[in-house]
């Protein structure tokens, strides 16, 4: 079998709602675990052996739940813009159900990113709010999240309310280079990035590490969450099919 | 460890206040993230148990498209 045959077949199967359903119950829990423990070791070492910035103090400390829930966010929207597309060059269901798993945590993990950088901002620049650049375009990100989420209960047709919100999500991706380069359009309050997961950061180890383990903590909570929404959504869908009820019956 | 005593770890310099409602909501947000998938499935799966599993009205192919 040729190398794009095969592509072909994964391709098939991944749009398959009952395959990624057989398929995807070992991620769940291999990503709950992960999560669970790279947060807990991460919590621990953030709150109580990183060392206090020597400008900041502890209120440092933030950081660690600040850019990570920032972060993934910004990646959660992500997934969505392409999961838009795939639903608009394929009609692929399952991309429809991604979309719709990734709204609650993205939306509320935006709403996090915003309340720990003012919690942040408060005994670091003084002020709760500020009408920063990165701060105003993750106020869009969170509008964006809500939008797609207001569009999809307003909307009765399902094929209807696929593209509608596909469209939205696609177009929302040009919001994500905004919030990256904000820092350097606008000098205004906001830090240039002090941490990538790709380039070597400014910070020493015993700074960063646990700023990377936190994040890679997102990371897997995210993945455990909006697997198990897109598990449920699949579950509810397709009720009727004949696979469904017997994967029920036997538990499941 | 950063901090002398339980007293120092929980004032964090004078920045507690900020430092634990960060963290406060951080882990509410997960919890309540978790609880609610999980309530959401224990609710599918006690709908299905009226459903016939043997198929009944279920003939319904898989359609991958929209």
């Amino acid at each position: 079998m040729s190398f794009t045959s095969t592509l072909k077949t994964l391709w098939h199967k991944l749009g398959s709602p009952r395959w990624f359903y057989q398929m995807s119950g070992p991620w769940v829990v291999g990503f709950g675990l992960a999560a669970l423990i790279l947060l807990g070791v991460g919590t621990v070492w953030a709150l109580g052996f990183a060392p206090p910035d020597y400008q900041q103090g502890n209120s440092f400390r933030i950081m660690y739940v600040h850019v990570p829930a920032a972060m993934v966010a910004q990646s959660i929207y992500m997934g969505m813009g392409v999961a838009g597309l795939v639903l608009f060059v394929w009609r692929m269901k399952l991309a429809d159900v991604a979309i719709a798993a990734c709204l609650p945590f993205g939306m509320v993990l935006t709403a996090l990113a915003l309340f720990s950088g003012g919690v942040w901002g408060k005994p670091t620049w003084g002020t709760w709010w500020e009408w920063d650049g990165r701060t105003v375009s993750t106020l869009v990100l969170l509008f964006l999240f809500i939008g797609i989420y207001a569009l999809r209960e307003a909307i009765e047709d399902a094929g209807l309310k696929a593209r509608a919100s596909a469209l939205v999500a696609m177009i929302g991706t040009i919001n994500i280079p905004i919030i990256k380069y904000s820092v350097e359009w606008w000098h205004t309050l906001h830090q240039p990035a002090s941490f990538t997961l790709t380039e070597k950061p400014a910070m020493p180890p015993e700074m960063y590490l646990p700023l990377l383990v936190m994040v890679l903590g997102m990371y897997a909570f995210a993945a455990h969450n909006i697997i198990s929404r897109m598990r449920n959504q699949i579950l509810m869908r397709e009720s009727r099919t004949q696979w469904v009820r017997e994967a029920m019956a036997a538990g499941g | 460890m950063q901090f002398e005593s339980w007293a120092a770890f929980f004032a964090m310099g004078g920045h507690g206040l900020y430092v634990w409602l960060a963290y406060g909501a951080t882990f509410l947000v997960i919890a309540v993230s978790y609880l609610s998938v999980r309530a959401s499935r224990k609710r599918l799966q006690q709908e299905f148990s009226w459903l016939p599993g043997d198929g009944g009205s279920a003939t319904q192919e898989e359609e991958t498209k929209l």
